[in-house]
């Protein structure tokens, strides 16, 4: 990417920074929202939190690399979390992946070449009566079987 | 306005992904629709804790259990039970003692348990502040703030005998009173809500379920210790949780229950939520309050203790949601009551999720000193499927498995010990014939591994080491010796590292590989995995007495690998099946088997 276009925070994400900066500890919670509202932390988003926080860009990047719930790369339009924890392991969360992997074409990691859906793996979202369990785009979906996996994207798509 | 029938349906994360807000919309327009309207009052409410057999609705004052409940189903429990009294008995949990009635103390899976932290999950409305008064909320706080001291607070915990359920198991009046006794202008309490441990929801579906008693129990510390500022660290993976508190909150504001000069008795109190970034070992005490700080979540050396010097240097008691959410009832009821429920090592009860090849999967809270035994088969129901029980793993990636000899076991902090496990937060994973030991071990370590934070070698190097030789292993390529190093590596892990993540990591290796040692050495001599699980182990074979040559799977490989003529046994090639499994799956004549 040659030119890079000044990335813009929306009024309520800068009210919302305004709020916290002189708040001790705020940079996470400042982080959240960036996320919450681009997608992912990009270089320029970090580079604009260390302005507006006054925190050095150093530690802003050292923060959202240490935590995995900071994305680095924009995900896909849904974004597809299949749940790896202990419960879903058991009873087959793998498999899940799989499927995925054969209806998409994507890996763990990896967004479709259309950005339509990005996949990731999780660790228990807490549902583990349900297991195996993803969530799309925030929806849980439990009780998967390899069968079911495609009519489930289907909706998505 | 008395209503002739409450219905509650189940808001909880697990039933709600099984559209329970449809239920409880169409519940809400039937009412209106059959004009009982004004009869019924329909709640949500947190997780039941049978979230296996949700979305659960269930109608007082019958006390009728339904279970599988599809929004369609709304119709007819309107029409049927409200109105002509008439339960529904399709839908009942137990449809076969549902002649005589199904009540919720029939249920199994309810009888052996107790609740104390979970006295108000699925009982009332976790977004409505006025339920959780009805049942005795926040009497506690005027108690404490009214008709107690700082001491006679923290004596009332001694003499409870409550210990931390985040894990450890220290006593909790123990690190009030080293905090209350410090001098400090400032000093802070704090929520442990991270529940790091996969496989584990119990302090989910208490915030879910009533978030009020985590916030008077934090209000009531900050009186014991003389903090006014609270934090409730919580995993944002969780945003229902977020939801509930952040109403609950308010709620308890708007009627003075939190913030300045609380029920005008001259104290403040307030409450935070900070938001946790996907980190496990944010789930350690200093590494959390790292977090809360803006930093990367790394643990720090103690002492000092956080309860000494903890937040920005400020004394801070830092507590587990479960924990807290025993306190508002200890001060209520007393600390003699409450150290009167469990047994002589530990008192109180223990919320577990029981989770894994279990048929009733769920929260189950029970009084220490339960068996095993009793929580897998009376509560849990056995084994799902038929099959043969072979572990239980408790403490998650800290723990170890327990097997079916220790099942009698007492299920307290002292005697998981004893047995090589531990209390752990309270997972608890029922394993069956179909898992390997080895693989389990190496599924924990290398979730431990991955969440290592890097900062001392031990674990970092030690970590990534153990999980290369699990590695060798379930590839075939192991040596006996490899089962000497291991031990040695844990050894030093288990000394030198600096936080509990890195001295526990290993102990689902040492644990598996103790109790399991034979799945160990098949791997390694035999080059077997018995359970048939790990893949390089493995390999499938078509029996050719039972082939019947419908070419089936042949057309089902994704590799195209088997081949064969028509009405002729088929073959695989093994050098060039993936071992996805296809074939075993396509075969209607069961001639495929795992070798
Ligand atoms: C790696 C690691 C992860 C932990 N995760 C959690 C957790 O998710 N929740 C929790 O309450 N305690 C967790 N703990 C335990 C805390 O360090 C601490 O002991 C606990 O919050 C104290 O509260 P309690 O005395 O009420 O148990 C963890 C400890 C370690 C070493
Ligand atoms: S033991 Fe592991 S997680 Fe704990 S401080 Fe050391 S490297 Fe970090
Ligand atoms: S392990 Fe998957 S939801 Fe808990
Ligand atoms: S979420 Fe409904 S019973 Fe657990």
């Amino acid at each position: 990417m040659s030119e890079r276009e000044e990335l813009k925070f929306s009024d309520s994400l800068m009210a919302f920074i305004n709020e916290w900066k002189e708040k001790p500890g705020n940079l996470i919670m400042v982080l959240h929202k960036v996320q919450g509202e681009v997608g992912y932390i990009s270089r320029e988003a970090a580079e604009k939190v260390s302005q507006l926080l006054d925190i050095p860009l150093a530690k802003v990047w050292g923060v959202v690399t240490f935590y995995h719930f900071f994305k680095l790369t924009k995900p896909g339009e849904h974004n597809i979390a299949v749940c790896l924890g202990t419960a879903c392991y058991l009873k087959g969360g793998d498999k899940v992946v799989e499927a995925i992997n054969k209806e998409l074409g994507i890996d763990v990691g990896q967004v479709t070449e259309d950005g339509k859906f990005s996949l990731e793996a999780v660790r228990c979202v807490g549902c583990c009566g349900l297991a195996p369990v993803m969530t799309i785009s925030g929806e849980v979906f439990g009780k998967l079987t390899k069968e079911a996996v495609p009519g489930i994207l289907a909706k998505f798509a | 306005m008395a209503f002739r029938n409450y219905i509650l349906v189940c808001g909880g994360t697990a039933c709600e992904s099984s559209r329970s807000q449809q239920i409880f919309d169409n519940l809400k327009l039937e009412a209106e629709k059959q004009g009982v309207a004004d009869e019924v009052q329909i709640v949500q409410t947190g997780c039941f804790g049978f979230c296996e057999q949700g979305p659960i609705v269930k109608i007082l004052p019958e006390d009728s259990f339904y279970v599988k409940v599809a929004p369609e189903d709304a119709h007819e429990l309107i029409a049927e039970h409200i109105i002509k009294g008439r339960e529904v008995k399709r839908l009942l949990y137990d449809k076969e003692k549902a002649a005589k009635h199904a009540q919720v103390e029939d249920i199994k899976f309810y009888q052996k348990q107790f609740r104390i932290v979970l006295r108000n999950c699925g009982f009332i409305d976790p977004e409505n502040i006025n339920e959780y008064i009805a049942r005795d909320g926040y009497a506690a706080l005027e108690k404490a703030l009214f008709e107690m001291t700082p001491e006679d607070i923290i004596e009332q915990l001694k003499i409870a005998g409550l210990r931390g359920r985040g894990g450890a198991g220290f006593p909790t009046w123990m690190k009030w009173n080293f905090s209350k006794n410090v001098e400090s202008d400032i000093k802070y309490v704090v929520c442990n809500a991270d529940e790091g441990d996969p496989g584990a929801y119990m302090d989910r579906s208490t915030l879910e379920g009533d978030p009020h008693s985590v916030l008077e129990a934090m209000t009531i510390c900050g009186k014991a210790i003389g903090a006014h500022q609270g934090f409730i660290y919580i995993r944002a993976e969780y945003p229902l949780a977020i939801h509930r508190l952040e109403v609950a909150m308010a709620q308890s504001k708007e009627l003075g229950l939190l913030g300045k000069d609380i029920l005008g008795s001259g104290f403040d109190f307030d409450i935070e939520i900070r938001l946790g970034a996907g980190a496990f070992v944010c789930g350690e005490e200093t590494a959390l309050l790292q977090s809360i700080m803006g930093h990367r979540g790394m643990p720090v050396p103690r002492p000092p203790f956080p309860a000494v010097k903890g937040l920005w240097e400020k004394p801070t008691v830092i507590n587990n949601v479960e924990t807290w959410a025993n306190i508002p009832v200890i001060i209520h009821k007393g600390g003699e009551w409450f150290s009167k429920i469990g047994d002589e090592d530990s008192h109180g009860t223990k919320v577990f999720a029981l989770t894994g090849k279990i048929c009733n999967s769920g929260l189950v809270e029970v009084p220490m000193g339960t068996t095993l035994r009793e929580i897998v088969y009376d509560i849990g129901g056995g084994i799902a499927h038929g099959k043969k029980f072979k572990a239980v793993q408790t403490g998650g990636p800290s723990g170890g498995v327990i097997t079916s000899e220790n099942l009698d076991t007492p299920i307290d902090f002292g005697s998981l010990v004893k047995i090589g496990s531990m209390m752990g937060s309270g997972g608890m994973i029922v394993m069956d014939e179909d898992d390997c030991m080895v693989d389990v071990a190496k599924f924990y370590l290398n979730f431990t591994v991955d969440e290592s934070c890097g900062k001392c070698m031990p674990c970092r190097i030690g970590g990534k080491t153990m999980l290369g030789i699990l590695e060798k292993i379930t590839d075939g390529k192991g040596t006996m010796k490899d089962l000497d190093t291991l031990t040695e590596i844990a050894n030093t892990m288990r000394k030198a590292s600096l936080c509990a993540l890195g001295q526990t990591s290993p102990n689902p290796v040492m644990s598996t590989m103790k109790f399991f040692r034979d799945e160990y050495i098949a791997h390694i001599v035999d080059k077997k995995c018995p359970a048939g699980k790990c893949k390089k182990l493995i390999s499938y074979v078509i029996d050719p007495a039972k082939c019947k040559g419908c070419t089936a799977c042949a057309r089902k490989c994704p590799v195209s690998c088997i081949s064969g003529s028509l009405k002729q046994p088929h073959t695989i090639d093994q050098t060039k099946c993936i071992k996805c499994g296809t074939c075993i799956q396509t075969c209607k004549f069961g001639a495929i088997s795992i070798q």
